[in-house]
């Protein structure tokens, strides 16, 4: 779907008298409107559309790899492009590098701060970005020589007046996007430091942030303890699409691989579709077994599965057209905290509190 | 002089023009003369008249330059329509033309806002109230810098004639009220959100089923891939005979090329295809346009000027090397604003490029004797049988650190050829 950069054409109509009761209930009964149109075009459910596919058979995944090395709670991790190196972060400030292939670490840094809440593996290869409760994302080339002290080249690019939730390089080195408990989404330019755009829309901590896999590259999404999913204009920092389904905070945010949707992870124990199109929530993946929170989530290559790791130490496979779970998978024994699909759709990597990391295939 | 960046500004310029300009006269606005004002009436027949065009498309288009702030009601300021009677409207000032003052800072919307509220109590409507504690809270470290602004903009006003005093208000409140800040959801969010265009269900969630099974081949957690899946057989073969460099590369590959434009571009292999093929067609310039593109909306802020020169030297100046067929509308407006670079000069010209080659080149290409004969020599790697000896575990080799491939480049100051990674150093990589 390809947003306009140009403003929102607005033709309302607002008197210079109306009161604070007036326009409440005109922001209610619009709301009431806005719903019914939505509901105008629901004309079926995503599973009634799914009965004609194929159930998916026995689904066996196994732990495959299994990284040791965290002194702490494994809080985040990233892919690099070359589909078998991670960096990840944890709450004793470490960041590490690893090829999760060989289970060798091959780069480590420890960060000034602890909770190292966010990281990510810039696309070239050549460097991680990391933070937390500094309230800042900083950038570190990874350095071949061992002697060599990573700290030293730190570069420290965004500023927020509260943590750092996550953060993301957008299709090159060059530019980051950050989410923050300070209720914001910012874009900085790596080399200068500069803020580029911020976002503003989220009336409580952000948690997370994806960006869109689409044509125009222009959007991205974020979810936060407000218990919005908002999609933004990453040129004009508009909102341009807002979703508010979910009863409790948003941990994670992940888009379908054609862009035309995302899923959510909250710690309303449920994970939900939302169709970017449609403009409405078009499924929750939900049991009543399952009653702790969501963490974080992410799809199979084709978008059939979506892979959520739990606050009760188990992951769910659920086949996303029909809505059922094909499978739970053992084997942290804590919390996991973050979930991530290869960039070949391979394998996924799960951290944990267990301060581990597991590779599934 | 003003820098005209639209066409829209090219016809707001024609409309004052002294000799074939629009005919203005003072309006009545409540017991204040406005001068030099015109009726809705009178903007439709002038554009009808100039422009040689019917009343319905006269009232499309004059809508458009009061929706985007150029023409602004002086009755009912909230209502951006062109009524087609006897209704006041003024040309907004090119200091608040919507393209030279893009993008709208919150810091000036504050300053506005507090303007408001210091001139008169309760003139504050309460979508702006809500937008003012916003604002409040979020840059209190700068409210003083606000208030003592909005003081001064106050006191110079002031000194004004009550007619340009009016005047210069209601040119604030109009560009205000387009390009206010999204603060947060105020009203008129539902309003634009109600007017969304909308998909049914039934064609989104089918397009759900059509992409899972088109993918379903390509998912190897669903699928499987081969040889095998690196993860469970230890056997990398997987990754090698995939790699940016491979000198054949497997069905699969080649068959994904075909899904979208979208997978030919973010295979560096694929994109260098579809260059070949380009240079046959004597088209090369547009991906490379393209290509060109990407890097300056995606690089560094310090170097925005220098590729933003590069790309108009190379695909948009007269006479260019690579010059790039854009449509005249799009190349005015991208060359006028080239004036004042920025990262985003580019979209549209890009945009235009990228949707010319989706809709015309790409399915030629899909066509082309090039494309068939790569699917028909690319390979379809044998599954590796299971190990004979199960409890043997195969070694599990490193490769070579994305990070090294680089730095050995700058070392040597040779374009090595990229490794496993796929990573080539002179390509930013795409998502």
């Amino acid at each position: 779907m390809i947003f306009s950069t140009k403003p929102e054409m607005a033709t309302q109509e607002i008197q210079p008298n109306e009161t604070l009761t007036n326009l409440k209930a005109e922001s209610d009964t619009l709301k009431t409107k806005l719903e019914d149109e939505r509901a105008k075009l629901h004309d079926v459910e995503l599973h009634q559309v799914a009965e004609k596919v194929d159930g998916l058979g026995q689904f066996i995944m196994k732990t495959r790899r299994t990284l040791k090395g965290h002194g702490n709670k494994v809080l985040c991790m990233d892919w690099c492009k070359d589909k078998r190196r991670i960096v990840s972060s944890s709450q004793d400030g470490k960041v590490i590098v690893w090829d999760a292939f060989t289970t060798n670490k091959e780069h480590a840094v420890t960060m000034p701060c602890t909770w190292v809440m966010a990281c990510a593996y810039a696309p070239s290869g050549c460097a991680v970005a990391c933070g937390g409760l500094d309230n800042k994302c900083s950038v570190y080339p990874l350095s071949l020589d061992k002697n060599e002290n990573l700290a030293a080249k730190k570069k420290s690019v965004a500023m927020h007046t509260n943590y750092l939730s996550a953060c993301s390089f957008t299709n090159s080195d060059m530019q980051i996007l950050t989410s923050s408990g300070d209720g914001t989404c910012a874009l900085w330019d790596v080399e200068s430091g500069q803020l580029l755009q911020s976002f503003h829309g989220h009336a409580a901590d952000v948690l997370c942030l994806d960006l869109a896999p689409s044509e125009t590259g222009n959007t991205f999404v974020s979810g936060g303890c407000d218990k919005k999913a908002n999609v933004w204009d990453m040129r004009s920092g508009q909102c341009i699409q807002s979703f508010e389904t979910h009863e409790s905070d948003i941990n994670s945010v992940r888009y379908y691989p054609s862009g035309d949707a995302f899923a959510s992870g909250s710690d309303d124990a449920t994970c939900r579709l939302y169709d970017l199109r449609a403009d409405r929530e078009v499924a929750i993946y939900s049991k009543e077994s399952i009653i702790f929170g969501a963490s974080s989530v992410d799809f199979s290559l084709s978008g059939r599965l979506l892979f959520g790791g739990y606050n009760d130490y188990t992951i769910n496979v659920w086949d996303v057209l029909k809505g059922t779970r094909v499978s739970i998978l053992f084997g942290h024994e804590n919390r996991v905290s973050t979930l991530r699909l290869s960039p070949d759709g391979t394998a996924f990597c799960s951290g944990s509190w267990d301060h581990t990391l597991r590779i599934w295939a | 002089g003003a820098s005209f960046g639209t066409g829209m500004e090219r016809v707001i310029v024609a409309m004052q023009d002294p000799d074939m300009g629009m005919k203005m006269r003072n309006q009545r606005l409540l017991i204040t003369v406005i001068p030099h004002a015109m009726t809705g009436n009178d903007v439709i027949e002038w554009l009808i008249q100039k422009y040689n065009i019917t009343e319905e498309e006269a009232r499309h288009l004059g809508g458009l330059l009061v929706q985007y702030g150029y023409i602004y009601p002086l009755r009912e300021p909230r209502s951006l329509l062109l009524r087609s009677d006897d209704s006041p409207y003024r040309f907004q000032t090119p200091y608040f033309w919507t393209s030279s003052r893009w993008p709208a800072t919150e810091l000036d919307y504050a300053i506005y806002l507090a303007k408001k509220n210091i001139r008169k109590q309760g003139e504050l409507v309460d979508y702006e109230k809500e937008n003012y504690s916003i604002l409040h809270k979020r840059i209190n470290h700068t409210w003083d810098f606000v208030v003592m602004q909005a003081r001064e903009q106050l006191r110079a006003s002031k000194q004004r004639r009550k007619a340009d005093r009016i005047v210069l208000e209601c040119q604030e409140q109009a560009y205000w009220l387009i390009n206010k800040p999204c603060v947060n959801m105020p009203l008129y969010y539902h309003y634009t959100t109600l007017g969304r265009n909308r998909v049914k269900s039934s064609i989104c969630l089918e397009s759900f089923m059509k992409y899972s099974e088109q993918y379903l081949h390509h998912d190897p957690i669903m699928s499987g891939c081969l040889p095998s899946n690196p993860w469970i057989s230890d056997d990398t073969s997987h990754w090698t005979i995939n790699t940016d460099m491979v000198g054949i590369p497997t069905r699969l590959r080649v068959e994904r090329w075909s899904f979208s434009f979208m997978e030919l571009l973010n295979d560096s292999m694929g994109r260098r295809e579809f260059m070949i093929y380009l240079e046959k067609e004597f088209s090369a310039e547009n991906l490379c346009f393209w290509v060109a593109c990407e890097d300056l909306r995606h690089g560094e802020s310090s170097k925005i000027i220098l590729k933003v020169e590069e790309v108009y030297k190379n695909f948009l100046a007269p006479g260019a090397a690579r010059w790039v067929n854009i449509d005249s509308k799009t190349m005015e407006r991208t060359l006028e604003g080239i004036k004042r670079p920025h990262r985003f000069i580019m979209d549209d010209a890009q945009m235009h490029i990228y949707f010319l080659m989706k809709k015309y080149s790409y399915p030629r290409y899909l066509k082309s004797e090039l494309y068939k004969n790569m699917l028909a020599k690319a390979i379809v790697p044998q599954e590796t049988k299971k190990s004979v000896f199960p409890f043997m575990r195969r070694q599990r080799h490193s490769s070579p650190s994305p990070a090294m491939v680089t730095q050995a480049t700058e070392d040597d100051g040779k374009a090595k050829g990229a490794g496993p990674t796929g990573t080539s150093s002179t390509t930013n990589s795409q998502i």
